[in-house]
């Protein structure tokens, strides 16, 4: 029973002696156990890799062809009108966007809450569905670990989504030799306002679709959740409107998230909001408009956690 | 004395209605340790608590030397698990799959790449590694869930019910793959199951629980030696039609404990009775009481116990009964397999 040297047997613990009757293989298949002396890297870097991985994920890449194909569709109806705006001004002349950043991003909602209800459970529905999430609480992570990396992935590549455009539209504006100074200060501010949304959507999605395992509901369940409130408080707002009753158009807005990320831009990003009356938020509104965008993150963040707590093993 | 690797002490969880595990201590050393039990015996429970994820009621636990309750994160780098249930994503393939769990484990990209090539292929994982595991056998999804617990080399794993769902070949390759992750890889193993019979073979120790408690934790060698047991197979005569019968209410009467092995319809099995053999006038007295009755004598002969006979006074006879008492295995046998399964004398041990 003595074991056959054999190179690449040197690092192993035990090299075991060929079962009779698999000489052949045995040169290549087996090769003795290795033990692993290098890095265990732990739990910031295992954060770390599935931020990663989910950013990818989100759009498709590392994932099949046919994963890959939504999001890059969808990505592109989101920036081709930006460019198409971009084309316009620089050929007219232009003496100022036709279209202003966060009013761009806020207009393209519909497309965004696709991309969203495609995406969110595809990050988290599928570790519920396939049981996968047990595994990765066997591993050095915790369960913050999990939602942070998923949370954070998710917010991201929304960001990413909306920011491509308005890099666009300040890339553009550049171009047609608008005021550089305003143009920068709406540029950033178009970027807050972006990291904003994507924040308060991520929440919303991956909430809805965690609780939501079946992918096909979980999708329908976040473009509800992000659309019939965002329509309601539209038209109940323009009844308002009409009726002259403006002041409450405001605190109407409170009513979904899409309103809720319009008033906050018109009131500290210096945009304009959709509203009907145009009106600006009172400084009572305002506050409430911040405080409802803290509580639904920290309550989605929330949720999620007490969801993972029961997916454990 | 070796070091245990896992040291368990009174340890106790409760949950709203059940108890789940009762005063626990055992101790187990290096190598295979079979943990034997029911459904709902505290196996699943034990390894949550093992692995830092579900706190002790009372009582507590080290693995590896670390303390289950404050350094879960520490002994989770170090120990890999098996779950019972399934956990693969069907769409990604078992490589991809394997290197992400790899690096949720802590190993850098390019180590995490490498270790698990070496991994699929040494849990017999060739080229269907690169196709999406949706259009995986049970036995390849089997080998896959191994394979990721055992890619970051860790130095114990647990693994639940991993012969679960297998047919009796399929149950046979991993087992002798469980040994191996032992004896080639230097990895020691718990390995829960619901049959005993299976982990015979495979474990160094056994270690059985009912109910949350410890019934029994000893090598697999003292409890196939424990008790000896007497075979006797003896004629029929016409004052004795059924011979066996006469002899065993003989014995009874005499104060020996005989039983017929089960398995009614195994061949020679009628025949035979099982006698326990606590001391050497056993044998006087059955050949005595074989005399007086007036029957031949066909065969006396020491054999085994199986560990499966620890659980013969509380089984049903009725279950014991299916298949002439060899492994029930394969999809005829899914729904009888959630039980845990004595296997008494088999044909084979007899004939
Ligand atoms: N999360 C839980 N909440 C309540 N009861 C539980 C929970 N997990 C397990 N149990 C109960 O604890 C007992 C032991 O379960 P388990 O450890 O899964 O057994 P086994 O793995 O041996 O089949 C069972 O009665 C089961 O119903
Ligand atoms: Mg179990």
């Amino acid at each position: 029973m003595s074991p056959e040297p054999h190179p690449t047997t040197s690092m192993s613990k035990t090299a075991p002696p060929a079962p009779p009757g698999q000489r052949g293989e045995d040169v290549i298949h087996n090769i003795g156990y290795r033990n692993y002396d290098g890095p265990r890297l732990g739990r910031g870097y295992a954060r770390t890799s599935l931020f990663d991985q989910s950013l990818r994920g989100a759009y498709g890449l590392g994932r099949s062809a046919k994963s890959k194909v939504l999001p890059m569709i969808l990505f592109a109806v989101m920036c081709v009108p930006a460019a198409i705006v971009v084309a316009v001004a620089i050929f007219t002349e232009a003496k100022q966007m036709p279209v202003d950043y966060n009013s761009y991003v806020l207009r393209m909602q519909p497309v965004i809450g696709i991309y969203i209800a495609a995406m969110a459970p595809q990050a988290v529905s599928l570790d519920l569905r396939f049981r996968v999430v047990p595994l990765y609480f066997s591993r050095p992570i915790e369960r913050s670990d999990y939602v942070g990396a998923k949370y954070a992935a998710l917010s991201a590549a929304i960001f990413i989504f909306t920011a491509a455009s308005v890099v666009i539209l300040y890339v553009g504006a550049l171009l047609a030799k608008l005021d550089f100074g305003d143009q920068t200060k709406g540029f950033a501010l178009g970027l807050a306002c972006c990291a904003i949304f994507s924040l308060l959507h991520a929440g919303i999605g991956l909430a809805v679709a965690a609780a939501t395992p079946r992918r096909g509901f979980g999708v329908a369940a976040i473009i509800a959740v992000l659309t019939i409130p965002y329509m309601l408080v539209g038209t109940v707002q323009g009844i308002a409107f009409s009726q002259d009753n403006t002041k409450i158009i405001g605190w109407l807005g409170l009513g979904s998230p899409g309103t809720l990320v319009d008033g906050l831009q018109s009131k500290f990003l210096d945009g304009q909001s959709d509203f009907p009356s145009g009106q600006a938020l009172t400084s009572m509104q305002a506050s409430l408009y911040v405080l409802l965008i803290v509580v639904l993150i920290a309550g989605t963040y929330g949720l999620l956690l007490r969801r993972y707590r029961k997916a454990g093993l | 004395m070796t070091v245990n690797v896992i040291a368990i002490e009174s340890l106790t969880k409760r949950y709203p209605r059940v108890t789940a595990l009762d005063r626990l201590t055992v101790g187990i050393t290096p190598g295979v340790t079979g943990l034997v039990g029911a459904n709902g015996a505290g196996k699943s429970t034990l390894i949550k608590i093992l692995l830092g994820l579900s706190p002790a009621t009372e009582g507590g636990a080290t693995v590896l030397g670390m303390d289950v309750a404050r350094e879960g994160s520490a002994i989770r780098e170090r120990v890999g698990y098996m779950p019972e249930h399934d956990c693969l994503p069907p769409d990604v393939s078992a490589t991809e799959f394997v290197v992400h769990m790899a690096r949720m484990s802590g190993l850098p990209a390019t180590s995490a790449r490498e270790r698990t090539a070496d991994t699929l292929r040494h849990v017999g994982l060739y080229e269907e590694r690169y196709r999406p595991m949706g259009g995986y056998s049970t036995g390849m999804k089997q080998r896959v869930k191994l394979a990721q617990a055992l890619v970051h080399d860790p130095k114990l794993v647990l693994l639940d019910e991993p012969t679960n769902g297998l047919d009796p070949v399929g149950r046979d390759e991993m087992l002798a793959l469980i040994r191996r992750v032992h004896t080639d890889f230097g990895i020691s193993v718990l390995v829960t199951s619901h049959l005993l019979g299976e982990l015979e073979r495979t474990c160094d120790h056994v270690v059985v629980i009912d109910g949350g408690k410890l019934l029994r934790a000893s090598s697999t060698a003292d409890f196939t030696k424990s008790t000896p047991s007497l075979a006797v197979e003896v004629t029929d005569t016409d004052t004795h039609p059924n011979g066996t019968e006469a002899l065993r209410s003989a014995l009874v009467a005499a104060g020996l404990s005989a039983q017929a092995p089960g398995a009614a319809g195994a061949p020679g099995a009628g025949h035979l009775l099982m006698v326990d053999a606590t001391d050497e006038s056993a044998y006087d007295t059955i050949r005595d009481t074989v005399t007086e009755l007036g029957l031949g004598l066909v065969r006396m002969e020491q054999r085994r116990h199986h560990i499966a006979e620890v659980f013969d006074t509380d089984e049903a006879a009725g279950t014991t009964a299916q298949a002439g008492g060899a492994p029930l295995a394969g999809a005829a046998a899914a729904a009888a397999d959630r039980e845990l399964q004595p296997q008494k004398g088999g044909s084979g041990d007899v004939a």
